[in-house]
């Protein structure tokens, strides 16, 4: 797995839920407490390690702490270039969403050796889509239902979410839009990179 | 490739809107007949300011190379060719262009695009994902350099944390565990430091007397301790500049930066060993010992071989043991 998705998880088990967690959560997992460097790739089995590690210290399902890593990627100031990368994808919620299916070739522009599944959305009806998510880490559909959330806050949308065929390789989101205009959102602008 | 029948659209001409025209190139500049602008995309209208309709066009842009006015009639010349241009409103921002000709010299129409210079385009016109067109791949280049400042800082962070790990195993490896002075290897790093910057040194051998027998009655662990309350004295007697190292179980070495008068040295050594030669309280026991002193001078102008400065002070440390030990000799400048 690459160490992206590894550091996510460390720094958000640390940051939602302390260091004394993380602690405990890395030292269950048999994980050295310094934990994952972002640009380095590790073994999948590390990853499952944390999350079971995790999930029985939070006595929370995995995917529930999947899903708000998630929403913490986008929502947390600490990762906000994540933010400004996603809204990229579009000037409103529903170009955001044709914008997944370009989100591992995005990705790999970046950073050539982390592979995301393919993503495509079909629509199935008036203001209902499907998000099919193939070949996926069983704990990706998660992360990224935590994501859309969040992105539809951030666009001021109001939708519903849900994961269909978890544990199949069939994996998919249904996204109902129920209000284009719920909110405000919170501002883009392309300017304002951040420093590097 | 099938080449029958009439080539497709040749010869003939199509007329687009001005909304279309700004949907396909936010950033054009239409040019009459007269040299006047007749129309300016959107975005061509934030960066430059309104009011550009009925301007000249040598007014509105200014042509990098070749650095001449902007007219018409040099713009219909210069068909077909790349442009460095920039716009009188934004002189230190280098825009890229193409002009062609508008049919029966009716005018020229010019496109533009910031380039290079889209991140400060897009910072100072506060241009947004609509200014661009859909095409236009300047949002995918934005996201690219926004992508790569995010893995670049991350890659400065790992970078920095090996680096730090690095030097901190680097500081272990040059240090002696047990009297956190330098060891032999630290040693030699610190000698071949000091005969590179070129300025005089001593190299002083200090020789720990009747340690073994402390070491024999009392125990390794009064020795150990003798050792690291030895090397706190030693240390303590030397300037920052100066170097501490153990090179043998009772053998230490101290190098004196930019110091070499034989007299100075003398008096540092005796003081060393007077204060040496207080009782020591190891483990709850007094323990007596003193120290042998041999140094040897680099004065240069080139340094002495550490290898053989540190032979010279051996031997000066030799003929202190010989004339009865708790003495300094200095070798004779070889």
């Amino acid at each position: 797995m690459h160490g992206l998705i590894n550091r996510a998880l460390q720094d958000f088990l640390r940051d939602a839920h302390g260091r004394e967690a993380w602690a405990a959560i890395a030292g269950a997992a048999d994980v050295d407490v310094r934990g994952f460097e972002a640009m380095l790739t590790y073994p999948d089995a590390l990853t499952e390690a944390v999350l079971d590690a995790a999930s029985a210290h939070l006595h929370t399902p995995r995917a529930m702490i999947l899903e708000d890593l998630g929403t913490y990627l986008v929502s947390d100031p600490s990762m906000e270039a994540l933010r400004r990368l996603l809204r990229f994808g579009g000037a409103n919620f529903m170009e955001f969403l044709y914008s997944l299916d370009h989100l591992p070739d995005r990705a790999r522009l970046a950073v050539p050796d982390l592979d995301l599944p393919d993503l495509t959305l079909t629509e199935d009806g008036r203001q209902s889509y499907t998000l099919h998510c193939r070949d996926a880490w069983a704990g990706f559909c998660p992360i990224l239902q935590g994501i859309l959330r969040a992105m539809a806050d951030d666009y001021g949308v109001l939708v519903m979410l849900d994961i269909t065929g978890l544990e199949g390789p069939r994996t998919a989101i249904r996204i109902r839009l129920l209000d284009m205009r719920f909110a405000r959102g919170r501002d883009f602008s392309l300017k304002g990179a951040a420093a590097p | 490739m099938n080449m029958a029948g009439p080539p497709v659209g040749q010869g003939r001409v199509i007329g687009l809107s001005g909304s279309a025209l700004d949907r396909l190139m936010p950033m054009h500049l239409w040019i009459g007949a007269s040299g006047l602008v007749v129309r300016a995309g959107p975005t061509l209208a934030r960066m430059a300011g309104d009011g550009l309709c009925g301007q000249p066009l040598e007014r509105v842009i200014a042509l990098r190379h070749p650095a001449r006015a902007a007219t018409l009639d040099l713009m219909l010349r210069l068909q077909g060719t790349p442009l460095k241009l920039n716009l009188t409103a934004a002189p230190d921002m280098p825009l890229k262009g193409m002009v062609v000709a508008l049919p029966a010299g009716s005018g020229a129409f010019l496109n533009l695009s910031p380039g290079l210079s889209l991140v400060e385009a897009v910072n100072r016109f506060d241009l947004t994902l609509q200014d661009f067109a859909a095409t236009d791949l300047a949002v995918e280049l934005l996201w690219l350099v926004e992508a790569k400042s995010a893995v670049t800082t991350e890659l400065k962070r790992l970078a920095n944390r090996l680096n730090g790990a690095r030097a901190s195993a680097e500081a272990r490896a040059a240090t002696d565990t047990l009297t956190n002075v330098a060891n032999r290897r630290g040693l030699e790093a610190m000698l071949t430091r000091q005969a590179a910057s070129g300025r005089p040194f001593a190299v002083m051998q200090v020789d720990l007397d009747h340690f073994k027998a402390i070491n024999d009655t009392h125990g390794h662990a009064a020795g150990d301790a003798l050792l690291q309350e030895a090397a706190a004295i030693l240390r303590g007697q030397c300037r920052r500049r100066d170097g501490v190292g153990r090179i043998g179980g009772d053998e230490f070495v101290l190098v004196f930066d930019d110091l070499v008068d034989p007299r100075v040295l003398h008096r540092i050594g005796q003081r060393l060993i007077e204060r040496l030669e207080q009782p020591i309280e190891v483990n709850g026991q007094t323990c007596r010992i003193s120290a042998s002193i041999g140094v040897a001078l680099s004065t240069g102008p080139a340094p002495t071989d550490p290898v053989r400065l540190l032979h010279e002070a051996d031997r000066a440390l030799y003929e202190s043991k010989r004339a009865g030990r708790g003495r300094v000799t200095i070798a004779a400048p070889g």
